[in-house]
C-alpha cells in the first residue's frame, strides 16, 4: 500500500453548494418545526397520551443506532487489523459523530422541556437507562474525538489502535444501552426482551454501514476521486452479512414470542392484523430492508453495479426506519395487558389499538436531524483532511485483483 | 423535603403536637397518624394506600373522577389538545369477561407502587416516591421525556400538550411535563383523605377506602385482612399501594 494522502475536497462546485443548500433548507425546516412544537406544545403533533413517543423518536433512535454502526469501518481497521479499511477510518469516525449529533438533536428538541437539558446533564438517577445513555453518548463523543485525533496526528498514530479498541467497546455498550431502553420496559407486551440489546447492535452494524457506503460512494463520485471496486465489494459483502444477521434476530425474536401464549396477541397484531404495522413488517423490514437488498448485493448481474449497491443501501435505511417504527410506534399502539381475559373499555382509550397520525412538524423534525448529520459530514470533508485522495485498487491493494 | 431545618422549632412543634396527643416525640408517630407539621419529614412508618371494592363500584358512576377533576383542576383546562392528548388522572374502566360476559367497573389511577417502574426509568429523578409511599412528579426537574409513561404498566400518567393557566395552587401542572394522581398529597399532609375517596363515601357508595397499609388496626388493613385484595398486574411484583377487592 502506498502512503495514503488525506486531502480536503475542493468544495467549490455548483453541485457541492447545491447539496449544502438543499440540506440546509431541510435543517432549517426541522429547526422551525422544533420551534413550532416548543412554542405551541405537543398538541400540534400526532403524539398523544397513548402514543407518547412518535416520529422524532423513530428518527432519533435510528440515527443513534446508525451512528454506532458507522464506526464499523474504523473498528475493523483498528481492532481487527484489516489494512484495506484503514484509509477510510477517519471518515467512518466522523460520520459516526455526525449521526449521533443529529439523532441527539432530534431527541432533545422533542423533549417537553428542552431548555432543561442542563438538568438532565447534571442530575442523574443511576437506575435509569436514560441517565446511563446520557453518559454513554457524551463518553462516545469524547472517545471518538480522541480516536480521530490519534488517527490524524502522525505523532499519535501509534496509539490509535488503543483508542480504536476503546471506541469499539464503548459503541457496543452504547447500543446495548439504546436497545435496553426498550428491553428493560416490563410494562409493555412488545418490549421486555433481553434480545433487544444484541438485536440493536446488529441493526446498528447494518444501518451504519449502509449509510457509510452511500456517503463514501457519493463523496468519491462527486469529488471525482477514484474509489476502487475492491473496497466497494468488500463493504457490500459485509453489508450483506449484517442484513442476514438482522433478519436472523428479527425471526428469533418473533419465534420466541410466538411460542408463549401470552404474547400471541401482540404477535398477531404485528404479523397479521396490525394494518400499517403488519404492512411495514412484511414490506418494510422483511422485503425492502432484508431480502431485496440481499438479492441486489449478491445476484451476479446486480452485485457489481454501484447504482444497484446504492439502491440496496437506501433499501436497508428505509427498512431500518420501518423496523424502528414498528418497535417504537407499534409497541405503543398495542394496548397494555392489565386485565387478561377481559374486554377493557374506558374514557382513556384502554383496551383498544391506539391510532397515530404523525403531523408534518414532528416528521420534519426527524428528517431535519438526518439532514443535520449529513450537512455536518459534507462540511467535515471540505474543512478537514479526512478523505484519502485516491482509493483506487492499485493504490490500496495492488494484489487484490491478482489474488481473486 | 428539608429534614435538617431549625431543630428548635421542630422540637417545639413536636412537643406541641405531643400535647395534642398526636405524637410522643418529633418524628416518632403513633399508629393513629395525624397531620404532620410542614417542616417535618415524611415518615416511612406509614404507607398510604387505597382499597377499591369493585362490587360496590357502579358502571356509569363517575363521582370519583369528577371529584378529582374539581380538586386538582384537570379535565376542562386543555382546550387545544385532542381527546387522546388530554390528561386523565383517574378514569373509570369497564371490564367484560370474554368467557362469561360478567361486567365489572373500577376506577384506575396511579397505583403508587412500592417499586415504581416510572421512578426507576426517570433520568433526572423527577419521578419520585415519598417515604410514605406516595409516587409524585417534581414538575421543576421533569424534562418531559415521557420515559415514565412508557414504563408505567397502568397508563396512569399524562403529558401536558399545551400551555395551561389558572391552576390550583396545591396541584401545579405545566406544559411539557408529566403528571398523575398525587393521592391528593396536599390533603393527606393535612390529615385529609383523597378527594375521590371522599366523594365516593359522601355519595354513599362506599367503594373506596383510604388509609395506612402499615397500621394493622386501620380500616383498610382490616378489610384487606378479612376480604383480601388484588393488585393489578401482580405478576410484575410492584407491591402496589392501590388494591382491588372482588376483581
Amino acid at each position: 500500500m502506498k502512503a495514503i494522502r488525506y486531502l480536503e475536497i475542493e468544495g467549490r462546485s455548483f453541485g457541492y453548494f447545491a447539496l449544502l443548500g438543499i440540506l440546509g433548507l431541510i435543517v432549517a425546516a426541522g429547526g422551525l418545526a422544533a420551534l413550532y412544537m416548543e412554542h405551541n406544545g405537543h398538541h400540534v403533533t400526532g403524539m398523544t397520551n397513548q402514543i407518547v413517543w412518535g416520529m422524532p423518536h423513530v428518527f432519533a433512535v435510528f440515527l443513534i443506532v446508525a451512528a454506532s454502526g458507522a464506526l464499523n469501518v474504523a473498528s475493523i481497521s483498528s481492532v481487527f487489523s484489516k489494512k484495506a479499511y484503514k484509509p477510510l477510518a477517519p471518515l467512518s469516525a466522523f460520520l459516526s459523530l455526525c449521526l449521533l449529533l443529529g439523532g441527539l438533536t432530534v431527541l432533545v428538541l422533542d423533549l417537553g422541556q428542552p431548555d432543561r437539558l442542563v438538568v438532565a446533564m447534571t442530575i442523574y438517577n443511576f437506575k435509569s437507562i436514560f441517565a446511563w445513555n446520557m453518559i454513554l453518548y457524551n463518553g462516545f463523543f469524547a472517545i471518538v474525538a480522541v480516536y480521530i485525533w490519534f488517527m490524524m496526528e502522525k505523532r499519535m498514530n501509534k496509539y490509535s489502535r488503543y483508542a480504536g479498541f476503546a471506541a469499539f467497546f464503548w459503541r457496543l455498550i452504547l447500543t446495548t444501552g439504546t436497545g435496553s431502553i426498550f428491553g428493560f420496559l416490563v410494562a409493555r407486551q412488545a418490549y421486555d426482551a433481553a434480545i433487544m440489546a444484541p438485536m440493536f447492535i446488529i441493526m446498528s452494524f447494518a444501518y451504519g454501514l449502509a449509510i457509510f457506503i452511500l456517503v463514501m460512494m457519493a463523496a468519491y463520485s462527486w469529488s471525482e476521486r477514484e474509489l476502487g471496486d475492491a473496497t466497494v465489494r468488500r463493504m457490500k459483502n459485509l453489508l450483506g452479512v449484517f442484513i442476514a444477521a438482522v433478519l436472523y434476530f428479527v425471526v428469533a425474536f418473533h419465534l420466541t414470542n410466538l411460542y408463549a401464549t401470552e404474547h400471541h396477541g401482540v404477535e398477531a397484531f404485528i404479523l397479521s392484523d396490525g394494518g400499517v404495522y403488519t404492512q411495514l413488517f412484511w414490506f418494510g423490514t422483511m422485503l425492502v430492508g432484508g431480502f431485496l437488498p440481499l438479492f441486489l448485493l449478491y445476484f451476479p448481474a446486480t452485485a457489481k453495479s454501484r447504482s444497484m449497491i446504492s439502491a440496496a443501501c437506501v433499501m436497508v435505511i428505509l427498512g431500518g426506519l420501518a423496523t424502528i417504527y414498528i418497535i417504537i410506534i407499534g409497541g405503543q399502539a398495542y394496548p397494555l395487558e392489565m386485565f387478561p381475559g377481559k374486554i377493557v373499555e374506558s374514557s382513556f382509550f384502554d383496551g383498544g389499538i391506539n391510532a397515530y397520525t404523525p403531523t408534518l412538524a414532528e416528521t420534519m423534525l426527524g428528517i431535519g436531524g438526518f439532514a443535520l448529520s449529513l450537512i455536518m459530514v459534507a462540511l467535515v470533508v471540505k474543512i478537514l483532511r479526512v478523505l484519502p485522495d485516491n482509493m483506487s485498487d492499485a493504490n490500496i491493494d495492488p494484489h487484490h485483483k491478482a489474488a481473486e | 423535603m428539608n429534614q435538617d431545618t431549625d431543630m428548635n422549632r421542630r422540637r417545639f412543634l413536636g412537643q406541641a403536637a405531643g400535647v395534642a396527643g398526636l405524637t410522643i416525640a418529633p418524628g416518632v408517630m403513633l399508629y393513629e397518624v395525624q397531620a404532620r407539621p410542614a417542616d417535618q419529614a415524611v415518615s416511612s412508618k406509614v404507607r398510604w394506600g387505597m382499597l377499591i371494592d369493585t362490587s360496590k363500584c357502579e358502571t356509569g358512576c363517575t363521582d370519583c373522577v369528577t371529584a378529582c377533576k374539581t380538586e386538582n383542576g384537570w379535565g376542562s383546562t386543555e382546550t387545544k389538545s385532542s381527546a387522546e392528548q388530554q390528561a386523565q388522572w383517574i378514569r373509570k374502566v369497564k371490564l367484560t369477561d370474554k368467557q362469561t360476559g360478567h361486567v365489572q367497573s373500577l376506577p384506575l389511577m396511579c397505583q403508587h407502587c412500592e417499586t415504581p417502574p416510572c421512578v426507576d426509568v426517570c433520568p433526572t429523578g423527577a419521578s419520585m416516591k415519598r417515604a410514605d409511599g406516595i409516587v409524585l412528579v417534581d414538575k421543576h426537574i421533569c424534562i418531559g421525556c415521557r420515559y415514565c409513561m412508557m414504563a408505567c404498566p397502568y397508563k396512569a400518567r399524562s403529558f401536558i400538550h399545551e400551555p395551561l393557566t389558572d391552576q390550583k395552587p396545591h396541584a401545579p401542572r405545566g406544559i411539557g411535563t408529566v403528571e398523575s394522581c398525587t393521592l391528593c398529597v396536599h390533603r393527606v399532609d393535612k390529615d385529609g383523605t383523597p378527594a375521590c375517596v371522599e366523594a365516593c363515601n359522601a355519595e354513599g357508595h362506599k367503594a373506596m377506602y383510604f388509609g395506612d397499609l402499615n397500621n394493622p388496626q386501620s380500616e383498610i388493613s382490616q378489610r384487606l385482612k378479612q376480604h383480601g385484595g388484588k393488585q393489578i398486574r401482580a405478576d410484575l411484583g410492584l407491591n402496589t399501594g392501590v388494591r382491588y377487592q372482588g376483581l
